[in-house]
């Protein structure tokens, strides 16, 4: 009786492995065809030696996402903590609430960034503000502040878009902590700090594993972000990428770029993931 | 004690101004009666009016819709089919190596899977000496394709949870392998299967850079339009768009909660019910 249902529920799988086999690995096979051929379809190395002139620009879209993405961490585990204490009912609006910001549009959320910021914004009016009353005040000569157009509004907009990846994993782990566990080192004399150092975040460093790709990632390979925030000074690996496809018309160099980019990022990932025996499979 | 919990009061306050100040300057500037998106001149409702005469964002709305509904539905069919497949196969081997495949979607940066599937449409083209292969077929079959993970991971645990032994029963009373998942399996299953359309859905209407690579000029979707807008001086037109957005996904959230709350209480009332 068996047979038949493990033959359908066999068969039920094929379509989408053959999906999966057209659609996420051919692409990546023409990827790396791309990376490796000129335009007329000769195996080239060419294009792979060509990246050495964008060293410093991966250099400083690594530096810029891991910034980003210590920031993230940072100001969303004391969050996560606060929210895991939480009563259910809590919980589940402020879940809400986190989420939220995340359906709405990505660039217009960005965008917003570039009004707070501009110079004759809102924040950097208020800045300014602050500044002449403290040089009229003291005598002293700061000068007035600029806020758009530098890597550090770059790294703000990294942060607000991708910060719900970080909360989310991280609190989600939290959620699952056996309570008991807290108790039973409380009950043998750990005081808060103890406990917190040497229970709570070692329990949740799948969570800081799963919150850690998810927003270091998205924040290497940006574009739009630097694009909107960073002027023409910060230019990222993913600006340079989307020009070759998109007005350079260079798929070969744009193909190898991305996938140097890929490696990169998978390496980092093999890397973080073996600070976790968990399997990273934690889904918001 | 108190000062602690005023300290993460504090804490946590300000981290939702942080996450909700600019969507709060979206907000009040849709309502400028000037053209300007950091000077408020006065209130009006000049823009949203606007907003409803132009045709092209309409129409980039309209396509948002259809590709949303279209590959999510696609992807909610094939991924269920797909997670009770997973489930049911006893190669270890091969069970995980498919998991890695369906895992590929999510941990690759979007822009590498955007200009991976641009690259596939562009030489299949090429093969049968066609250019602009890119539109709305393409921009739905990379739509099924980055949202079948999450509809996958939304299925799996729910199969997990569910009793192996209650496919089995409804078989022995006679119903065939198909009814048995139709009627037993499948209700079982059902939460995780919405919540995967759901989301399906959500990635959908919001992605940029995927569909950015992957569509034609005909098949614009309101990111799309969004970013060729972005490009010029924006005008608080998107801004009213934005602010009518904000509010569906907030209704949608709620009545989902709304709804998911009513069946947590039934479920907790049937198993307090059951008993053990």
């Amino acid at each position: 009786m068996n047979k038949k249902s493990s033959l359908m529920s066999r068969l039920a799988g094929a379509p989408y492995i053959v999906w999966a086999a057209l659609f996420i690995i051919v692409p990546l096979c023409m990827v790396a065809y791309y990376a490796f051929t000129d335009s007329n379809g000769v195996f080239t190395l060419n294009n792979l030696s060509d990246i050495g002139k964008y060293a410093d620009t991966f250099i400083l879209s690594i530096w810029l996402g891991l910034l980003a993405t210590v920031i993230c961490l940072v100001v969303a585990y004391p969050l996560a903590y606060i929210m895991a204490q939480k009563g259910p009912e809590k919980q589940s609006s402020m879940t809400m609430l986190i989420m939220l910001p995340m359906w709405m549009n990505f660039l217009l959320r960005t965008y917003s960034w570039m009004t707070i910021l501009e110079d004759n914004g809102l924040l950097t009016t208020a800045l300014n503000f602050i500044v002449d009353n403290i040089n009229n005040l003291m005598g002293a000569e700061l000068s007035p502040v600029h806020l758009i157009n530098t890597r550090g509004a770059v790294v703000v907009g990294m942060v607000y878009n991708f910060l719900p990846y970080m909360i989310l994993p991280i609190y989600t782990v939290m959620l699952k902590t056996d309570r008991s566990l807290v108790e039973a080192a409380q009950d043998l004399g750990g005081n808060k700090l103890d406990v917190f150092r040497n229970v709570t975040i070692p329990l949740s460093v799948p969570g800081i594993v799963s919150g850690f790709t998810m927003v270091f990632v998205p924040s290497v390979s940006t574009f739009y972000i630097s694009q909107k925030l960073g002027g023409t000074g910060t230019i990222l690996i993913g600006d340079i990428i989307e020009t070759q496809f998109q007005t350079a018309n260079n798929f070969h160099l744009g193909a190898s770029l991305s996938f140097v980019l890929m490696i990169l990022i998978f390496i980092c990932l093999a890397v973080m993931n073996r600070f976790s025996d968990d399997d990273g499979g934690v889904i918001i | 004690m108190k000062k602690t919990t005023f300290g993460s009061k504090l804490y946590t306050a300000l981290v939702f101004l942080f996450l909700y100040a600019p969507i709060a300057v979206l907000i009040i500037f849709s309502f400028n009666s000037g053209k300007s998106t950091s000077v408020f001149e006065g209130f009006s409702l000049y823009w949203y009016k606007e907003l409803f005469n132009d045709a092209a964002t309409l129409t980039a709305f309209k396509n948002s819709m259809i590709v949303a509904v279209i590959s999510s539905i696609i992807a909610t069919v094939m991924g269920t089919t797909a997670a009770t497949a997973i489930y049911g196969y006893k190669n270890k081997l091969f069970k995980s190596s498919i998991m890695t495949v369906t895992n590929i979607p999510m941990m690759n940066p979007e822009i590498v899977t955007g200009v991976s599937m641009m690259l596939l449409f562009v030489f299949i083209g090429s093969i049968f000496g066609k250019t602009g292969t890119l539109g709305f077929v393409t921009l739905i079959i990379a739509h099924v394709t980055f949202e079948l993970p999450y509809v996958i991971l939304n299925v799996l645990p729910k199969l997990r949870q569910t009793d192996p032994h209650l496919a089995e029963a409804a078989q022995d009373l006679g119903c065939t392998p198909a009814q048995a998942f139709f009627k037993v399996v499948l209700p079982a299953i059902m939460p995780g299967i919405i919540s995967g359309l759901m989301m399906a859905f959500t990635l959908s209407v919001d992605d940029f850079i995927i569909s950015y690579f992957v569509s034609g000029t005909s098949s614009q979707t309101l990111p799309i339009r969004i970013f060729s807008m972005t490009k010029r001086r924006v005008t608080p037109d998107m801004y009213a768009l934005s602010t009518l957005i904000f509010l569906a996904i907030l209704v949608l959230l709620i009545v989902s909660n709304i709804i998911s709350a009513r069946g947590d209480k039934k479920l907790s009332k049937k198993t307090k019910g059951g008993g053990k």
